[in-house]
């Protein structure tokens, strides 16, 4: 018991003191998830338009598929994207395995069901007769399209949000394709998960407060998102 | 050439016929106005005409190009009409956003949106709420946000569909103010689609009446009231008194029509034994109880059978044979005690009456 309240104690003095490591995989953790989430971002918000505004058959089917893989497991992810990378699969000669490039790259397909998903029900939830009413006042397609996720712009933000959450969150995938490399590839979640059973429970205490408080600012501002 | 043209245009929902072989040509300038009661497809018709949608059937002609052609000419023709749609949406932005997103979807460059955008506001007493989500508006200032943002474009043609109902008196005439301005000052076409057929007759330069999917009639606001050429567009111009008939009888212009066994005067060009409808406005119907007290020419015997109290007026059945229905002051109700199985005089005169051809 007292082992464990030493450790807390000396956790906190490492957040409050800033220590170099805590501070490195932190920021590390968050850039990796940003990086993916915006990646994402940039290829959902257009295609989960694309999808929403378009008539096609199977769309709905389409859309179930999308919602199937909210939650894949991470694991798998993890697993396709380290055959695909490894010295004998397909694109081994780029030499990306245990880098962040991995990573990102497994978390991008990780979260973007979510955020596909999550785009498409935003935009569903906006009266078709907003675009409708930009197309009459002059706008493209595109513009029309863009002004309707503006307009479902906190209900896109959770898309975002849910799946920031998911990527920073998780732990299978980063281990398998980043291989927790000190310094390179260390994140929050492998850092906690490996640390800890060689004995550094400090640290992994302190990752975990940090770990926790992220949730919990992402839980706030999303039931904030909610509320508008 | 007319600005805006269709030929024999159709659309179906689902099968279902709602507007067939529409014929229109809109002048540039011109004020043109649309109406029909609820149903009738007049949204349809505009949204085809603001190329929102497709027609199943016809053709759609825009300063003589064909509108049917590519997606990117539609935009373009589309770029030139604007809109305000019968209920109008707003994006959830400043009033000013709102009424620029026209001007920054056509990026006209080198033109002062700003200077434009706010002497729209100005137009339609909204200046002051530039900065204001135009989610809060209230439904009239709505509806003036939707105007607004309708004519910072400068359109060609603007569609305006019923662009006053749901709005209270004071707001009504507010709005309508505006769009005399408008149609005084600006080049624009205006089709505005209305059921309202007196707001068709103040604003509009013709009316087109629109029922059960056909122009039935295309004429001055005078012309379609004082002489609806069918039944249908006579009942939705508030003639009441359809009665059908064969005329007897004719000297000059002036004409005996036989209804029910009686025989009414009236002036008409139709012949000696044509099936005729016969048409009188209730308000052009006197009641009194002597019959020495008119002028008129047509003089009934009648029993009062129902009056109906409508506010300061009254409607009054009286049967003379055939059923009249008038309409009269509640003071005349009162001093002529009318109620009933009272017997009194229904008169009219000769010109109150219109005849058109009957074709059942
Ligand atoms: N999207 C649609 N799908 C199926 N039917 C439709 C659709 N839009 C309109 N209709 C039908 O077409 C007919 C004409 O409708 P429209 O809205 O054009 O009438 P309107 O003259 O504008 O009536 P109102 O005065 O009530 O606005 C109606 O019977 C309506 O139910
Ligand atoms: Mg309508």
């Amino acid at each position: 018991m007292t082992e464990l309240w030493q450790g807390l104690v000396k956790a906190v003095e490492l957040i409050v003191s800033r220590d170099p490591e805590v501070m490195e995989i932190t920021v590390r953790s968050l850039a990796i998830s940003a990086t993916s989430c915006t990646i994402t971002a940039l290829v959902c918000l257009p295609l989960g338009s694309l999808i929403h505004f378009s008539r096609f058959a199977g769309k709905r089917a389409l859309v179930n598929l999308i919602q199937t893989f909210y939650s894949v497991p991470t694991v798998a992810i993890g697993l396709f994207i380290f055959v695909l990378l490894s010295r004998a699969g397909p694109l081994g000669e780029l030499g990306l395995l245990f880098t962040p490039i991995a990573m990102v790259l497994g978390q991008v397909l990780l979260v973007m069901p979510i955020m596909l998903g999550l785009t498409i029900s935003a935009l569903s939830s906006i009266d078709k007769a907003v675009f409708e009413t930009a197309i009459s006042l002059g706008a493209s397609g595109t513009q029309a399209s863009i002004l309707t996720l503006r307009e479902a712009r906190f209900a896109v933000l959770t898309a975002v949000i849910m799946a920031f959450g998911r990527a920073i969150s998780e732990v299978g995938l980063s281990l398998m394709v980043g291989g927790n490399i000190k310094g390179f590839t260390r994140t929050l979640t492998t850092a906690i998960s490996l640390e800890t059973s060689k004995g550094d429970i400090e640290l992994s205490i302190a990752l975990g407060i940090i770990l926790i408080s992220l949730a919990l600012i992402i839980n706030v501002v999303l039931s904030r998102l909610q509320q508008r | 050439m007319a600005l805006l043209e269709t030929r024999s245009l159709g659309h179906e929902y689902g099968g279902q016929t709602v507007l067939k072989n529409i014929n229109l040509e809109i002048s540039r300038g011109e004020v043109f106005a649309l109406i029909g009661p609820t149903g009738a497809g007049k949204t349809t018709l505009l949204r085809l005409l603001d190329l929102l949608e497709m027609p199943s059937t016809g053709g759609i002609y825009f300063d003589g190009r064909d509108v049917t052609s590519s997606e990117q000419s539609r935009l373009e023709i589309r770029r030139r009409m604007s809109f305000v749609q019968q209920k109008p949406i707003v994006f959830s932005m400043s009033v000013y956003d709102n009424v620029a997103c026209g001007l920054r979807w056509r990026q006209r460059k080198g033109s002062n949106t700003r200077k434009k955008v706010m002497a729209v506001l100005e137009l339609v007493d909204l200046a002051e709420h530039g900065d204001r989500n135009a989610k809060t508006l209230s439904g009239g200032e709505t509806q003036r946000v939707a105007i607004a943002r309708a004519l910072v474009t400068e359109p060609e043609v603007l569609f305006l569909d019923e662009p006053t109902a749901n709005l209270d008196p004071a707001s009504i005439s507010k709005v309508e103010e505006l769009l005399a301005q408008i149609i005084q000052e600006q080049r624009t076409a205006i089709v505005i689609a209305t059921h309202d057929l007196s707001q068709g007759q103040r604003l509009a330069h013709r009316v087109g009446v629109l029922i059960g999917g056909e122009i039935l009639q295309v004429g001055s606001p005078a012309e379609i009231f004082r002489s609806p050429r069918t039944k249908a567009v006579a009942e939705f111009v508030g003639v009441e008194n359809i009665l059908n008939g064969i005329i007897r009888s004719k000297e000059n212009n002036l004409a005996t029509i036989e209804v029910d066994g009686q025989f009414i005067e009236a002036v008409s060009h139709f012949a000696v034994a044509e099936k005729v409808s016969v048409l009188i406005r209730p308000e052009d119907i006197t009641f009194t109880l002597a019959k020495e007290t008119t002028s008129a020419r047509n003089v009934f015997v009648a029993e009062i059978t129902r009056v109906t109290p409508l506010g300061q007026l009254a409607r009054i059945e009286a049967d003379c044979g055939f059923i009249l229905l008038g309409v009269v002051t509640r003071r005349s109700v009162d001093e002529l005690q009318l109620s009933p199985g009272k017997k009194c005089y229904t008169s009219f005169k000769a010109t109150a009456v219109h005849v058109i051809k009957r074709w059942s």
